[in-house]
């Protein structure tokens, strides 16, 4: 039962209450019409603290179609936090006109004071580097949705591995199911921090290997994700100019891939993937973003209790 | 060099030496109050070197912290001149308000009046997992002041 929960990374949900949210997305997308009145009367916060355009539009299409009703801010000097409201007040205050709310904070940990603040659902709608479990809910789904079923494949992660919150999430979400393999491919600066190396990989004695050179890699994927080497990451602009192209998936390198191969990408997305391989059958990162407003339906839904 | 026994206090014996001031630092104990006794680098049978500390008349001191601090540590408590109670302490499960993250990025870094919350992860490395950001750090040969809450 997911009603009254909140969602600050992918391990607060069992496989089987995700397994209820794909199920429900599914419904949804067969049939979007049933639900265009599910959540009439109820009124969804969109906290973003933030730039965001695809997850804020997500979440508040998501609501929309479902008949509910979006309030909130997208940058923070136009709220009371430009006065120095705390998280936690903002949150109180924000639960006693919402019935559920969706954050982006540039701190890593936010969304967990905000929802340690009040009984309303929260959604972690990315915080910092560190989690962004509705996009791994949309990746999940992608790839449930291609294949089947979510396990047995090896998954290549590429590019900004230490500050990619989605591949944090991502990598944490799949640890649990059978037969996932990891291949992470990043420069030695930006490989996936300490905790989930040996917090999740590790500890949970799941395969995987550190190269850099994605050439070397590609053709043993069944699942490529691509990430965007972030300048609001990075302290250093000299690092950040240095490292951002450091990864180019282009149509020559698409050869050396399988022909079922899935590129994935939480987009947005800058000079990694170019737009030649848009074309390509195995680019599914736009079918990604449109998976995502009904996953986050699904996942609305559910933590409002509401029967789908 | 000896320091004299007390009739009522604590004893904090075999913190590896070098740690000692940073345990003082976290008790913070009223010195005007209270008569205190710090050994800094002394020969140890045990571990060749440790600090010691004796505080005169306190015997109510946060525990769960100083197994953080000080997990090799003994801890003696004396009433009438005689060990009362020894503990051997150990690194706590949970901490709270006892060392801060330094993620800069972690909220805890900006949201004033939340509990700094960490969990051990691995007790033969002494890391811990902040609660908010999951940033791990370890806590083995911790001699850094700035990661200790002070009292006042």
């Amino acid at each position: 039962m997911l009603k009254g929960k909140s969602l600050l990374e992918p391990m607060d949900f069992t496989v089987d209450e995700l397994e209820s949210i794909f199920a429900l997305a599914d419904r949804i997308i067969a049939s979007p019409a049933d639900y265009m009145h599910k959540c009439e009367g109820k009124l969804l916060a969109t906290l973003f603290y933030e730039p965001s355009t695809r997850t804020r539009f997500s979440f508040e299409a998501a609501m929309l179609r479902l008949g509910g009703q979006v309030i909130g801010f997208s940058e923070p000097n136009s709220s009371s936090v430009a006065k120095g409201e705390s998280i936690a007040d903002t949150t109180r205050t924000v639960a006693c006109y919402c019935d559920i709310a969706v954050m982006r904070h540039p701190k890593e940990g936010a969304p967990r004071v905000a929802a340690n603040s009040t009984s309303m659902p929260v959604i972690n709608a990315g915080d910092g580097g560190h989690q962004h479990p509705t996009q791994t809910l949309t990746d999940l789904l992608t790839i449930r949705r291609k294949k089947g079923y979510i396990g047995d494949m090896t998954v290549g992660l590429c590019g900004d591995l230490k500050f990619g919150r989605t591949v944090h999430s991502l990598i944490k979400a799949l640890s649990r199911y059978e037969g996932i393999k990891f291949v992470l491919i990043s420069p030695d600066e930006l490989k996936i921090p300490d905790y989930v190396r040996k917090g999740v990989l590790i500890k949970n004695n799941i395969p995987f290997v550190e190269v850099t050179d994605i050439k070397e890699a590609l053709g043993g994927l069944d699942v490529l994700y691509m990430t965007r080497v972030q300048r609001e990451r990075f302290f250093n602009e000299e690092d950040y100019i240095r490292l951002k192209d450091c990864y180019i998936l282009d149509a020559e390198k698409m050869k050396l891939a399988k022909e079922d191969m899935m590129v994935l990408h939480p987009l947005p997305r800058v000079n990694e993937i170019a737009v030649e391989v848009d074309d390509d059958p195995r680019a599914l990162y736009f079918e990604q973003a449109k998976n995502g407003m009904y996953v986050r339906m699904a996942l609305i839904m559910s933590l409002l209790g509401i029967e789908g | 060099m000896n320091v004299n026994s007390i009739e009522k206090g604590i004893v904090i014996d075999h913190v590896t030496a070098g740690m000692g001031s940073s345990i003082l630092n976290y008790l913070d104990i009223d010195t005007k109050v209270n008569t205190v006794a710090f050994i800094m680098n002394a020969t140890s049978r045990k571990h060749g070197r440790k600090d010691l500390i004796k505080i005169e008349n306190v015997t109510d001191i946060d525990l769960t912290a100083l197994g953080l601090l000080a997990p090799e540590a003994t801890v003696n408590i004396i009433e009438n001149g005689a060990i009362v109670r020894k503990v051997k302490l150990s690194l706590p499960q949970r901490v709270v308000n006892v060392i801060r993250c330094k993620n800069p990025r972690c909220v805890t870094s900006v949201e004033t009046g939340i509990p700094h919350i960490f969990h051990l992860v691995d007790e033969a490395a002494q890391e811990y997992r902040c609660e908010y950001c999951d940033e791990i750090i370890s806590m083995k040969g911790k001699t850094d002041n700035e990661l200790i809450h002070r009292k006042r």
